[in-house]
């Protein structure tokens, strides 16, 4: 496990981590790898592919009826931050 | 940014990094497998002189579906005009221990569009979660599809220049739109921030990619058209792309003429019309040129389209490529498609924009209306502006009849008419004039009644009153003299004050009689009907001859 990709991990799941921490986590990360990697040795080529952890049901569909939605301020009312009718949040530029 | 994890121990993120991302080992052998995209150019072909690079378009297109609530909850789906955070529930809210419901309205409007593209139509299929972090996502991950989309390999058929090209649908497949963010500075810090407001989140978002057979800007442009041309005459969405409804994106790449191989793409973004689609594509084929001419390379990367400077500028490198750690959706099951339902919906296709074309340019007694080629493309568009031309010629047979019903009214729609549509940035069903005023119009000007000067004039004042023809005629006093007597005395005078013109006919210069015409005509101030002027000027200077 490399630093380059504790830190791509790191960067996807939003979680800071310092030059210290990644050497130590290159470590843990290719421990758990590694345990996961058991499952590998299962030969799946005659299973077809679950999509799905329950068996049997499938093509559930509703009609197209809307419904009376949430009032403004519930919808609001676990907002962290609030700016008139809106939700306010950091900026997020790409 | 502040990472929200930042104050656990390390090893308590090891397990975390793990967990939160498990498809994290699937990610790490393709990290390993690594593929690196490299220009390739026929060598055999290569000009060091005058490099002549073929483009390589392909579009993606998002258009949201017409439905009257979302796609995974019951929300109403009416966001456009809606005040803010007022079309929400806890599912598209993302709020924990919420489950999603397919919309079997949505899944119907795909179906048909798959079918109208001569896609393949799945009999089995699933929605997966591709996940990614940022605050237009409420769930933290958005519900799409990865490896079974819906439809699958169709093609859409285009004309550019004469030529009918075959253009590739690699896919249609369905998923959730995303809340709508505004960014906005903190006056007292000067920071950035954003608003959010939930209402799109979760209207049903279709998505189709094209597969790169475009070759210009105007392939590109025709392929656009045609497609939200499929989608309106379906009814499945409004196709408008200045209200957002339909999105497109721009992969453009060039390669060497006659090389195989694709060249570096670049995705362009941020096109709300037809007109910045094209003109975008222009632009990166521009500046693609110029690079490779200097003998740089391409970078792999997202570029926005700003429409005041008309350029592309670059918003993020693909160098690190996305990577949204698609698994299937647990908490959907799986979707079977019968074909039995599929069958049902292909009994139910409209006639689409192609065989509309067709029949509008089939001879008359072939139930068409003979119309040329472009006549019949600009008024196929879009299904309202075709339901009108056919109102409005059943009108004009109905009332005057005449000749040529289909060729006047296409003239009048795709001039005057559409002029006024224009300018007021209006289509066709916002239009004051309907089909039956249009012939009432048509009806006056056959019979003489206007000629097509005041014709003009009248329909200018329809379109902004809304009045029927004969009212406007009638209160503006557009309609043309035709009594003999009133216009006797006009062309008595006109030939009393020209009695050069009268010597220049008398002497045999027969064109001097237009000239006595196009006076009457003026002083009438075009209202005397040309015919009967042209008689008595005939009339009056016959008996001067003599």
């Amino acid at each position: 496990m490399s630093a380059e990709e504790v830190r791509r991990v790191a960067t996807l799941c939003h979680v800071g981590v310092s030059d210290d921490e990644v050497e130590q986590l290159r470590g843990e990360m290719a421990k758990l790898v590694a345990e996961v990697s058991v499952l590998q040795a299962i030969d799946t080529s005659a299973i077809e592919p679950t999509g799905h952890a329950v068996e049997g049901v499938h093509t559930v569909m509703r009609d197209d009826e809307p419904i009376e939605p949430m009032g403004l301020e519930d919808v609001l009312s676990n907002a962290p931050l609030r700016e008139g009718d809106y939700f306010r949040v950091r900026a997020v530029m790409e | 940014m502040v990472p929200p994890l930042a104050g656990l121990g390390s090893i308590k993120k090891a397990v975390m990094l793990v967990i939160l991302t498990p498809w994290t080992y699937q990610w790490i052998a393709n990290l390993h497998a690594g593929v690196a995209s490299v220009f390739v150019g026929d060598t055999a072909s290569y000009n060091p002189y005058m490099p002549d690079y073929e483009p390589v378009i392909g579009l993606e297109v998002h258009a949201q579906l017409r439905t009257r609530s979302k796609m995974f909850c019951s929300c109403p789906a009416d966001y456009q005009a809606a005040p803010p955070n007022t079309r929400v529930c806890p599912v598209c809210l993302g709020l924990p221990g919420t489950l999603p419901v397919i919309n079997r309205e949505a899944i119907r409007s795909i179906i048909m569009t798959g079918l109208a593209l001569h896609c393949e139509i799945a009999q089995e299929t699933k929605f997966d979660r591709k996940n990614y972090a940022y605050p237009d996502l409420m769930k933290g991950y958005q519900i799409s599809q990865y490896d079974l989309p819906i439809c699958h390999d169709g093609y859409l058929e285009i004309d550019v220049d004469g030529e009918r090209r075959r253009i590739g649908i690699e896919r249609v497949h369905m998923e959730e739109d995303v809340a709508k963010l505004f960014h906005r500075t903190d006056p007292a810090t000067g920071e950035g921030y954003s608003l959010v407001d939930v209402n799109r989140s979760g209207v049903p978002l279709m998505e189709m990619v094209g597969r790169p057979d475009l070759r210009s800007a105007e392939e590109a442009r025709a392929y656009l058209i045609a497609y939200r041309s499929i989608l309106q005459y379906l009814g499945v969405s409004t196709g408008s792309m200045e209200e957002g409804s339909f999105r497109c994106d721009a992969n453009v790449s060039l390669r060497l003429r006659g090389a195989s191989a694709l060249g570096t793409k670049v995705e362009v973004k941020n096109m709300n019309s037809f007109r910045a689609v094209y003109r975008a594509i222009l632009f990166e084929i521009e500046r693609q040129s110029a690079k490779l001419d200097r003998g740089e390379r391409i970078s792999m990367e997202t570029r926005g389209w700003v429409e005041e400077k008309g350029i592309t500028v670059s918003l993020r490198s693909k160098e690190e490529a996305n990577d949204y750690r698609y698994f299937p959706e647990p908490d959907l099951p799986p979707l079977h498609v019968e074909p039995s339902w599929v069958a049902e919906l292909e009994e139910l296709l409209p006639e689409l924009p192609e065989a509309r074309r067709a029949r509008f340019m089939a001879a008359e007694d072939a139930k068409g209306y003979g119309l040329s080629e472009y006549d019949a493309s600009g008024l196929t568009d879009t299904p309202a502006l075709a339901d009108y031309f056919e109102e409005a010629v059943g009108a004009v047979r109905e009332g005057h009849g005449g000749d040529e019903a289909p060729k006047r009214v296409a003239n009048w729609m795709l001039s005057e008419l559409a002029s006024h549509l224009n300018a007021a940035n209006a289509v066709i069903d916002d239009s004051p004039v309907r089909p039956g005023d249009l012939a009432g119009l048509l009806g006056l000007l056959a019979g003489g009644t206007v000629g097509t000067t005041q014709a003009k004039a009248a329909l200018e004042a329809m379109y902004e009153s809304g009045k029927p023809a004969a009212q406007v005629v009638e209160e503006l006093g557009l309609a043309q003299v035709t009594d003999s007597g009133e216009l006797t005395g006009a062309v008595r005078q006109a030939i009393a004050e020209n009695p050069s013109a009268v010597a220049d006919f008398l002497g045999g210069k027969e064109t001097a009689a237009k000239f006595l015409v196009g006076q009457v005509m003026k002083a009438t101030r075009g209202k005397a009907n040309p015919g009967i002027v042209a008689e008595l000027v005939a009339e009056q200077l016959g008996a001067l001859k003599q």
